[in-house]
This record gives C-alpha cells, sequence and structure tokens, in this order.
C-alpha cells in the first residue's frame, strides 16, 4: 500500500492505495465522487477526463499514487456553488447530452479546450474534443454548446 | 384584480430538458455508482475460442486467494440457474448461462467469481484454468449454410437456424401456400433487372456506458431488487422472477440513469441471470460492471445481414417486381429478439414504393460469433440499405436522376393506408413531400453542377439520395410477445403538484421533459409542477419498455389517456366547489374557472386539495386524483424521409469525406423540436459510422479482431460535418397525438445515400456497389485498379 495525498475540489484527501488503483477508481470508489465515468479500458473514450493541475487527463490511465500531491478537478467541483460553469450552462441550453454518460468527461476536456483557445473556431473545437466519444448525440450540439459557452466567456 | 401570468403552450416548443442539471453536474446515478452494505463483486471468465469443448476448468487457485467468496464453474451455475430463455416464438438451441460442455463463441462464459472487491475478482477469475478440446469455427453464414465445417448446435441442420421463410407477394398469411405467379410474371415482363448482393455489416452498439448489475436478494424478505442498465426494467423482472422461480411481487427491477441502449440493452442477458441467481444462493448483494473489452465480446451485435437483391423494372422506370433473399448472420445462439429482428427487413421491403410484386426469402444462420440482437433500426436499416441502394443501381441502369426515379414508383397519398405486399398497413404519409423538400434543400440541380465541375478539375465528387420508410410504435400486441402497449399513472397531488409514471424507460431520449411539457399543456400548470417517474417497478406499477421508437407514439398516449382520465374528475371537484357545470370549466394559468371569466375559479391546488380532503363528498365521486391508463396500440407507425449526402474521395489516398448531409424527415407530430433534432443528429452519426467506418471483423477461425475502441471505430466529433435537417409533418392517425416516433430515423436513410454517393464518385471506374464500410484501401483499389 502506499500513502497519496490529492487535492480534489478543492480538499486535500490522503489515503492509503494499493499502488495499482487508477485515479478513476479512487475518485469513484474511495471518494464516492461518481461523476466521473469509465466508458473503456483503452483511454480512447474520454468518459473518465478530468482536469489533474488544470489540464486534461483520462483518470483511467493514472494511478492514484501517480497524482499523488496534485490538483485534481473532477466535475462535481465544476460549478461555483449553485452557479453553473459557462460550459455546463452550454451543454443544457444547447441540449448537448442525451444519456449523460460520456457528458462528465466530455465537459472536463472542453474546459481545457477553452482555456488554451477561448475563441476556438467549429473545427477546433471538433479537433478538440477527439479524445472524447459520444454514441448519442452525434456531436452537433456539443459543438453547439461549446460554441455557446466561448461565447458566454467572450462576453464576460 | 391582478393579472394571473399566463403560462404558455409547451407542446411543439424547444423547450430544454429537465434531466440535463444533474447530469452535467456528475450528479446522476448509473449502475456502477451503487453501492450497497456487504455488496461483493462478480467477475466472468470467458472462452478464448470460438468454438470448443470444455474438458477441464480449474478453479483452485482462485478458491484459494483471501476475499474471494465463491467461485463456481457453468456446471454448478446450471444446479440454480435454467438455461436462457428467448422472447420469441423460433426454435432456439439449448443455452446455458455460463457454459457447461461447449463454448460456441469467443466471450462466452465458462466460470464466475465472487469477490470483496473488483480488482482482486478479476485476478482470480485470471487464474481459472481451462482446456478445450477445438473445434473448427465458422464465420461465414454462407459456409455455414453447408454445414460446414462444423455443426454448430444439434437439430440445427446446416446451422439453418430460421428459414427459408418466403414472404410477401402469393404468400399466404400462415406460410402454407407459396404461389409464384405474380413475382415470376413482373421479372419475365421486365425491360431492365438489376441484381446485386449486398452485406449490412455486423456493428457493435457501444453504449457509452457498458453493461452493468447489481442485485440484492434479501432472505428475510424473499424479495429480489435488482438494478440494471436496461431499457425495459418490467420485461426484466419478468424474467427474473420466472428464472428464479418467484413471483413478479416479489421481484422490483430498476433502471437507473441508463447511458444510452441502443437496443443492445433491450435483451435480457445470463450475466443478468446470474448475479440475481448467485445473490439469491448466497443471500448476498452483488455487482457486476462490463468493462469495454468485455463489451464488444459479451453484448449483443447488430445487423450482418447479406442481400440479394433483383429488381425489375420497365424502360420508363416503373418498378414492376423485386427479389431479396436475405441471410442473417445471427452469431452461436438465439437471444430474447434475435430471430425476430431480420423479419422486420423482410417486413419493410415494400419501402417507399408502389410495387406489385414481391418476394423474400429469409434464411437465419448459427455461426461462432457473438449473437446479434437489435440494434438501432433492427432490421429496417437493412431493408432501406438493400432496396435504396438497388433503386440507385436501377437509376444508373437506366440513366434516370436517382429523386425522378423515386418519384415514378412512390405509394401516392391518396393510398394511405396502404397494405404493402409484405403484410404492413402503412398508416399515413407523402413520400414526395419529403422528396422535393431535401431536393430544395441540398440545392440538387445545383449540387450536381458542382460535382459535374469538381470531376471536370480530376476530383472524385458523388451525390447520393435515399428514401426511406420505418416501422414505429412497436406494439400492437399481436406482434410483441412481451406486450404491445403501454402504460401510465398520472396523480395530482394534494398540493396541486403532479406525478406521473411511465413504463417507457428512457436512456436519453428526454421522457421527463417531453411528457412532462404534455401534462403541463393538459392541465394549464407549469412544467415545474410536474415529475415523471420512471424506470422502477416499484413505483411503475406496469410498463413494457423503450425500443421500437414506441416512447411517444404509445407511452406518450398512455400517458396522455390517463391524464385525460384525471382530468375528467378533477373537473367535477372543481364544478362542485365553485358551483358551476364542469362542461364550461377551463384549466389555464394554474386555475380551474369558468370559461371566459378567469377569476371566476379556484387554484388547481384548491381543487387538489378538496378531492382528498371532500367534504361535501360530491355525489358519485370517490376521493382522491389519480388514474391510469394502459394504451394499445391498433398498429404501427411508419415515419418517413429523404436524405441526400454530398460525399469526396482523396484520388491518391482513397479516404473518403462527407462533406453534407441533408435530411428531411417526418414523424408526424413533434413535442419538443430541440429533442427530436438530438435524436436524428444521433441515428444519423450511427449510419455514417456504418457507412463509413463501422465493422465487426472476425478472422477465420472465429478470433474477434475488432474488440476495443482501438480496433473498432466509433465515430469523432470531427468525423461529421454540421447536418442540414428539416422536416414534414404527416401526423399518424393511429394515436391522438398524431407523434410517430424517431429514435431510430437516423439510421435508416443514411448509409444508402452515402454508399450511393461514393457509387458515384467513382462513376469513372465503372464500379456499380461497394459494399460498407467504406473502407480508403478498398476504396484506392477501385481507383488503382483491381476492381471491388
Amino acid at each position: 500500500m502506499a500513502q497519496v495525498t490529492i487535492t480534489v475540489n478543492g480538499k486535500k484527501r490522503t489515503a492509503e492505495v494499493e499502488p495499482r488503483l487508477l485515479l478513476v477508481h479512487f475518485l469513484r470508489e474511495q471518494l464516492n465522487l461518481t461523476g466521473t465515468h469509465v466508458g473503456c479500458d483503452t483511454s480512447q473514450c474520454g468518459a473518465c477526463t478530468v482536469l489533474v493541475d488544470g489540464r486534461s487527463a483520462k483518470s483511467c490511465t493514472l494511478f492514484a499514487v501517480q497524482a499523488d500531491g496534485s490538483e485534481v478537478m473532477t466535475i462535481e467541483g465544476l460549478a461555483d456553488g449553485d452557479q453553473l460553469h459557462p460550459l455546463q450552462d452550454g451543454f443544457w441550453e444547447e441540449h448537448g447530452l442525451q444519456c449523460g454518460y460520456c457528458t462528465p468527461g466530455m465537459i472536463m476536456s472542453a474546459v481545457n479546450l477553452l482555456n488554451d483557445n477561448p475563441s476556438p473556431s467549429e473545427a477546433e473545437i471538433r479537433h478538440g474534443l477527439d479524445g472524447n466519444f459520444c454514441r448519442c448525440t452525434g456531436y452537433q450540439h456539443i459543438v453547439n454548446a461549446v460554441q455557446h459557452a466561448a461565447g458566454t466567456a467572450s462576453k464576460e | 384584480m391582478a393579472a394571473s401570468p399566463v403560462l404558455p403552450k409547451l407542446v411543439g416548443q424547444r423547450v430544454k430538458r429537465r434531466e440535463d442539471p444533474r447530469l452535467i453536474q456528475g450528479l446522476g446515478t448509473y449502475v456502477d455508482d451503487i453501492k450497497l452494505v456487504g455488496l461483493q463483486h462478480v467477475a466472468f471468465k470467458r472462452s478464448d475460442l470460438a468454438h470448443g469443448r470444455l474438458l477441464s476448468v480449474d478453479t483452485s487457485a482462485a478458491e484459494a486467494m483471501p476475499g474471494v467468496e465463491a467461485v463456481l464453474t457453468g456446471a454448478q451455475i446450471a444446479e440454480f440457474v435454467n438455461p436462457m430463455p428467448i422472447g420469441t416464438p423460433f426454435p432456439s438451441p439449448d443455452h446455458r448461462v455460463v457454459a457447461v460442455d461447449v463454448v460456441r463463441y469467443v466471450g462466452e462464459p465458462v466460470a464466475v467469481v465472487v469477490a470483496s472487491d473488483r480488482y482482486l475478482a478479476r485476478d482470480a477469475a485470471d487464474t481459472i484454468g481451462v482446456d478445450y478440446e477445438s473445434l473448427p469455427a465458422v464465420v461465414d453464414p454462407e459456409r455455414a449454410m453447408t454445414g460446414q465445417p462444423t455443426q454448430i448446435h444439434d437439430g440445427f441442420e446446416n446451422n439453418v437456424a430460421v428459414g427459408p421463410v418466403p414472404s410477401g407477394t402469393g404468400v399466404s398469411a400462415d406460410l402454407q401456400t407459396v404461389d409464384d405467379t405474380a413475382i415470376e410474371k413482373a421479372f419475365a415482363d421486365a425491360d431492365v433487372v438489376v441484381s446485386q448482393r449486398m452485406h449490412n455489416q455486423r456493428l457493435a452498439p457501444t453504449a457509452m456506458e457498458p453493461r452493468g448489475v447489481v442485485a440484492h436478494y434479501e432472505p428475510g424478505k424473499d424479495t429480489m431488487t435488482i438494478w440494471s442498465s436496461t431499457q425495459n426494467p418490467h420485461i426484466l423482472r419478468t424474467f427474473i422472477a420466472g428464472m428464479n422461480g418467484m413471483g413478479q411481487d416479489q421481484v422490483r427491477a430498476i433502471a437507473p440513469e441508463v447511458g444510452g441502449g441502443f437496443g443492445a440493452k433491450i435483451n435480457i442477458y445470463g450475466e443478468e441471470y446470474v448475479v440475481a441467481g448467485l445473490s439469491k444462493k448466497l443471500g448476498i448483494p452483488l455487482k457486476w460492471a462490463e468493462d469495454r473489452s468485455e463489451a464488444f465480446l459479451a453484448t449483443t451485435h447488430g445487423r450482418d445481414i447479406i442481400g440479394y437483391i433483383d429488381l425489375a423494372a420497365t424502360r420508363d422506370g416503373t418498378v414492376v417486381g423485386m427479389k431479396l433473399r436475405l441471410i442473417a448472420d445471427i452469431g452461436a445462439y438465439n437471444m430474447l429478439l434475435t430471430a425476430a429482428i431480420p423479419t422486420l427487413t423482410t417486413l419493410m421491403a415494400n419501402a417507399t414504393y408502389d410495387i406489385p410484386a414481391i418476394r423474400t426469402t429469409l434464411h437465419e444462420v448459427f455461426t461462432n460469433k457473438t449473437p446479434t440482437d437489435a440494434y438501432r433500426g433492427a432490421g429496417r436499416p437493412e431493408a432501406t440499405y438493400f432496396v435504396e441502394r438497388g433503386m440507385d443501381m436501377l437509376a444508373r441502369e437506366l440513366g434516370m436522376d436517382s429523386g425522378e426515379l423515386r418519384r415514378k414508383n412512390f405509394i401516392q397519398p391518396d393510398q394511405f393506408p396502404y397494405a404493402t405486399q409484405m403484410g404492413a398497413v402503412y398508416d399515413s404519409g407523402d413520400y414526395e413531400k419529403a422528396l422535393d423538400l431535401c431536393l430544395k434543400n441540398a440545392g440538387w440541380e445545383e449540387l450536381k453542377q458542382q460535382r459535374d465541375a469538381a470531376r471536370a478539375e480530376g476530383r472524385l465528387v458523388g451525390l447520393g439520395l435515399a428514401m426511406y420508410v420505418e416501422v414505429c410504435g412497436l406494439g400492437p400486441s399481436s406482434s410483441l410477445p412481451t406486450g404491445g402497449w403501454e402504460h401510465s399513472q398520472v396523480t395530482i397531488e394534494r398540493d396541486g403538484r403532479i406525478s406521473a409514471t411511465t413504463g417507457a424507460s428512457p436512456h436519453g431520449q428526454g421522457n421527463e421533459t417531453t411528457f412532462a411539457q404534455m401534462l403541463a399543456d393538459q392541465f394549464g400548470v407549469p412544467l415545474e409542477h410536474v415529475t415523471i417517474h420512471h424506470g422502477d417497478t416499484g413505483v411503475v406499477k406496469q410498463g413494457i419498455g423503450t425500443f421500437g421508437s414506441r416512447s411517444q407514439a404509445v407511452g406518450g398516449t398512455a400517458l396522455h389517456l390517463a391524464g385525460g382520465k384525471v382530468k375528467e374528475k378533477m373537473a367535477k371537484f372543481a364544478a362542485a366547489l365553485i358551483e358551476a357545470h364542469e362542461d364550461d370549466l377551463v384549466f389555464e394559468n394554474g386555475r380551474i374557472s369558468v370559461k371566459g371569466v378567469p377569476d371566476s375559479g379556484k387554484t388547481f391546488a384548491e381543487v387538489a386539495g378538496y378531492a382528498y380532503v371532500p367534504v361535501p363528498l360530491p355525489e358519485g365521486l370517490t376521493p382522491g386524483l389519480s388514474e391510469e391508463a394502459f394504451f394499445e396500440p391498433a398498429n404501427n407507425t411508419y415515419p418517413f424521409g429523404c436524405h441526400i449526402s454530398l460525399l469526396e474521395i482523396d484520388r491518391d489516398t482513397g479516404e473518403p469525406t462527407l462533406l453534407r448531409l441533408v435530411a428531411v424527415d417526418d414523424a408526424g407530430n413533434l413535442i419538443n423540436p430541440l429533442i427530436v433534432e438530438g435524436q436524428i443528429h444521433g441515428g444519423l452519426a450511427q449510419g455514417i459510422g456504418q457507412a463509413m467506418i463501422e465493422e465487426v471483423r472476425y478472422g477465420e477461425d472465429g478470433q474477434p479482431l475488432t474488440a476495443s475502441f482501438m480496433d473498432y471505430a466509433i465515430p469523432r466529433a470531427a468525423d461529421f460535418p454540421r447536418f442540414e435537417l428539416d422536416n414534414t409533418v404527416t401526423p399518424t392517425p393511429v394515436n391522438p397525438l398524431g407523434a410517430k416516433g424517431v429514435g431510430e430515423a437516423g439510421t435508416l436513410g443514411s448509409t444508402p445515400c452515402i454508399v450511393s454517393a461514393a457509387v458515384d464518385a467513382l462513376s469513372e471506374f465503372g464500379v456499380k456497389h461497394i459494399d460498407m464500410m467504406l473502407r480508403p484501401e478498398k476504396l484506392w483499389h477501385i481507383i488503382h485498379g483491381g476492381q471491388s
């Protein structure tokens, strides 16, 4: 067992973990943060995407011990109290989700995308979400959602 | 006098979804999010051989691991779990939930582990040693039909599961008499016949949430609660109760948040029976969560039908006859609806055309692959693909515009209801209107000029067009062994809020929103005052489920009828309270009042409160406001549409790029156009995926070659252009809403219109047909020599 200290959504968490414990299972099983989902086992689908030290990362591809000392943000930490993040608002406004399973990872990837490029073109959005699969929406409303958020953000 | 706020009518509006706040904040609860005290984890050891006889299964190492609660072989499981039941009347071979003697596809379970931790359960399963006697495997259904090189099941000669089953012109409903006169005359009289073998390839449904199940048997109460990622909890309850020797009153099935289904979560799987049966046997709660690589093997696949089409026409483009011989590769076993799915291909072979003679012949064949079952469209995309590709080939043969050939053969609006050669009765349609709108939106004539201009520059650009009609709103009960009705209960609570249940259990369709829109309008109350309950047989008394694009047409109608019943009763209470005649009352803006006198009445909540403390009780009434309705549709609905695509193929690499996808869909009346758009987008994405990049493949030895997202390509955001949608509205007379259903439509028109565009783009090379998917290598070979 190894001891890790990870700051998750602003709270410092210390735990004893198996060295092989995936970060996503640390979040889901030990911290009960079940908003981060597992959609594959080969790092393709992106349902497990979280922010590690501000950058998007697939939490099924990191061991919890690799995140030791990091700051992790999950979907549960994105809203500011009752105030939804502009991307959450965008996904709601533009019908950017159906079953909702890919949505937390999709939103966290989009956070990273807009951090890097606050005014992306449609092609940049589509390529920027290359690591996140959605089987329900055909992506068009997801693109609209990111554009909505980018517009909201640029107005602020 | 203060003016009352006026509530807008919501049906037909683009209302934001009420499901979303929880889902965008990570607060939805899917099966794998559920934790129970004492929960243990299940893992399956699966066959890595496509066909083999089990010689020994050694579980000793697994049993010795600390934390392992139980390890069971197929033979041990068979002591308390019966063979798999199916949901169709077709003959079915013995199918054990965990293999006992023989494994017949890679991924078939051979042993089960229960352990305290999910990692440990996997570790233990990995230690199980299995010795097989290898048997020959067969993956090509046409080879399997020769009986070589192997016989997969006893009693199914030449591996034929079903057939040959003839349908269509000259075939009596009981299949007892077959008269070939009309079909043979049609072909004898024809000027032109086009013929082609086509393969509608095998696909993996791949809902983003893999399957999962939690079962909790409580010995003290002799009850079972089962949570499953399912499209139909009531059907699950029926089968789980039956398989465990329990009454349906003793089993509660819950579909919590379900992360997509696409047909593959209709089926009741062996894992569900094993987890439930083991929870009962061990008396502890158990969870199994499928991983993705497992899902590619263990969750049913879709499509995989070979079609031999012959289309006969006169020189002026009038189609006079069609023959369609179908060979469905159903994999190793019959699952819940497996055998019924290809019958939907024959049912819809008439397409949108007034064809005087059609003959289909269906074989369903066992192979050493994962079983097939429903996948979005389920049999109808296959029919559409074969017929529409055939029509495109005919247009080419005749030198006709592909739209004009369709127009010449359409069933006309005044022919509805239209009894097809295949036994369907199409409810309503105006196919020419959808065609014309799609041609207009695409700019068909200008597109042709652009295509020709591009070709003059040496580019490979093609145009494709396809019509579709599909069968939705399943039932009626005569066509579904589960029953084809739907159920709803609407309750006006004591405070005037509305609770409603629906048996149409959603998994992304947004019923919590659309159904609330309907009730808000029906009762003149704010949307926020309505809650739709679903997915829990402990709360929703009866139901069938969500599949076959039936939620709105069947479930929505049941809701509407239950709402109507309770409204009628509430009007009687209101009439007594405000001393007016119930026929003079209107429900609007949160009040029930006399028509034309908005302030005459009482608030909705006041009338509700009176109904629950009815002093005095009006004569002839009982207390309370809660009514239920079953709706049994008299017929299916038949939505339709037209899709047009523009595609370019890179001459040097063979890589195809979809430039435009223009769709006109007619789903009848729409409750929420925003949600309808989302459904069409999603269907298009899966249809385009099938046409261009998706295919489940096996090696000759039955080894899967596409068992992860590294090998099986599902579309990403950059694979698509912006879809161009529009719609026509032809209401159905089958239900009072006029709604037809839209969940599967997008998968129908997209595949043939894209393949036809690819054939058009490569027409200079003399190619007549290209099988899906449009792999660049395949296209490159057509361009650079060597025919398809």
